[in-house]
């Protein structure tokens, strides 16, 4: 073959593939987003508020302790994250600009808590959420919002608390109806003296269903 | 309330929802190299959770939690942090571009000599009694931020052989939804720690640049700080091509 035997070139170059501007920039703007990274072992010297793990101030009536764990895949506490909860308050409204249905208060009342493992657990004291609608035309069961951060993950995982004490709502919520009975389990917190108990599985038989937000 | 928000003709709340971005540009929860990951990190595909209400709303939690000392961490214990002092500077935005106001930022690092001040911390480096490396700000209605600090030094860590890590600041940010928060490593330009940090190239290489900073010669202050500029994005709102007409909403 004659490497220089070169086909006639009988039209315009017309490549086969390739992608032309039109001129109009009809497409929505879109940036990529920051990538996310672990909190790393230090983050308590970053993340530490002396009132993280107040949802609901002390002494606000109602008021309860949701006290957990967060095991590894081999069992072990891990001592060295953090969760928060954003929630509803018990009227089913949000401490938040971004609701629709406009910001609510409730008397000592923030929505949010932060706290960390170090102890081999965390504790968080908050109101019991009142129900929200689901879109669908029904109501959402009371639920707590959760995310995870630990060192060894470099992004937060997110779940939910649901209560052991509403069966009823938790037999037809949205979200709920949309697992199976073990997924359930691992989302229902269990009654206490002060509270409730939800432990997080991160790994393992028992893990806790994870959700992609 | 919000541009995106309406009713629709059944009186259901139409919600806006947060775009999520693509699973090839975002750090994966768990990478082989990163040891620690392998006991951590959920191993079950996670299960897709609708934005309700719950996801689109957030904490306000602004300014009665910073006070203009959280914006300086080169002062502390009445004295001046002992290292590089630099500014560092940038705006947060969703991906739609708008700006994230009065969001509070948090910020933690190690000191110039790569020794966080935490019990943990055993690398034998000095602390620095000036030097607490801690530092809040919130951003202004432009989607503003900016800190005073000195660079962090890189400093050795188990996870491999002769391992270090890149000079970084954690940088934590609520923006104004619970999708949007986000927990996240700056880095610095160029740093040859790059190629053997597993944290670092966890993120997907078409998405490390945005972990990285700027330097800043404008922003650079005469005889007093270099400036780094780095911007955030948090996720944004989906946009119908119907939106035009309506940017009055900052998500």
């Amino acid at each position: 073959m004659n490497p220089l035997d070169v086909p006639d070139v009988t039209g315009p170059y017309q490549p086969r593939s390739g992608q032309r501007g039109t001129g109009f920039l009809d497409e929505p703007l879109r940036l990529g987003t920051t990538p996310s990274a672990t909190v790393g072992p230090y983050l308590a010297i970053g993340l530490t508020w002396a009132d993280g793990p107040w949802a609901a101030a002390e002494g606000t009536a109602g008021g309860f302790w949701i006290r957990g764990r967060v095991l590894d895949g081999a069992g072990d506490v891990v001592p060295d994250a953090m969760i928060e909860t954003w929630q509803a308050d018990p009227d089913g409204g949000f401490p938040s600009p971004e609701d629709p249905r406009g910001a609510s208060s409730y008397p000592g009342f923030r929505g949010y808590a932060r706290a960390a493992t170090i102890p081999g657990e965390f504790a968080v004291h908050t109101l019991k959420p009142g129900r929200v609608p689901d879109g669908e035309g029904g109501l959402q069961a009371p639920h707590i919002d959760v995310s995870v951060f630990a060192r060894g993950m470099l992004d937060r995982v997110v779940t939910r608390i649901y209560f052991a004490d509403e069966a009823a709502a938790n037999a037809g919520d949205v979200v709920l109806r949309g697992l199976t009975e073990e997924q359930r389990r691992t989302l229902v917190a269990e009654q206490t003296d002060e509270g409730y108990r939800f432990d997080v599985y991160l790994q393992g038989d028992d893990e806790t269903v994870f959700f992609a937000i | 309330m919000t541009g995106t928000t309406e009713r629709s003709a059944a009186g259901s709340l139409i919600l806006p929802r947060y775009l999520r971005e693509p699973e090839a540009l975002r750090t994966p929860v768990g990478f082989p190299d990163y040891h620690s990951t392998a006991l951590r990190a959920p191993l079950r595909t996670p299960v897709d959770l609708p934005h309700r209400l719950t996801e689109i709303t957030g904490p306000v939690l602004g300014e009665d939690r910073v006070t203009a000392a959280d914006a300086d961490l080169t002062l502390r214990n009445g004295g001046e942090a002992v290292g590089q002092r630099i500014l560092v500077y940038g705006r947060v935005l969703d991906s739609g571009g708008r700006p994230v106001p009065d969001a509070l930022v948090e910020v933690w690092q190690a000191n110039s000599g790569g020794r966080y001040r935490h019990t943990v911390d055993t690398f034998p480096a000095p602390l620095d009694p000036h030097f607490d490396g801690l530092g809040r700000v919130v951003t202004d209605s432009l989607g503003r931020y900016e800190f005073m600090t000195v660079k962090p030094g890189a400093y050795p860590w188990g996870n491999h052989d002769n391992a270090w890590r890149p000079a970084h600041i954690h940088f934590s940010l609520f923006g104004r939804a619970f999708t949007q928060r986000l927990v996240t490593q700056m880095y610095f330009p160029d740093d040859p720690l790059f190629g053997q940090d597993p944290i670092f190239n966890a993120i997907p290489a078409a998405a490390r640049y945005r972990a990285i900073s700027r330097y800043s010669l404008e922003r650079t202050q005469d005889n007093w700080a270099l400036a780094f500029e780095w911007n955030i994005v948090l996720r944004g709102r989906e946009q119908t091509p119907f939106e035009t007409q309506d940017d009055g909403d900052v998500a």
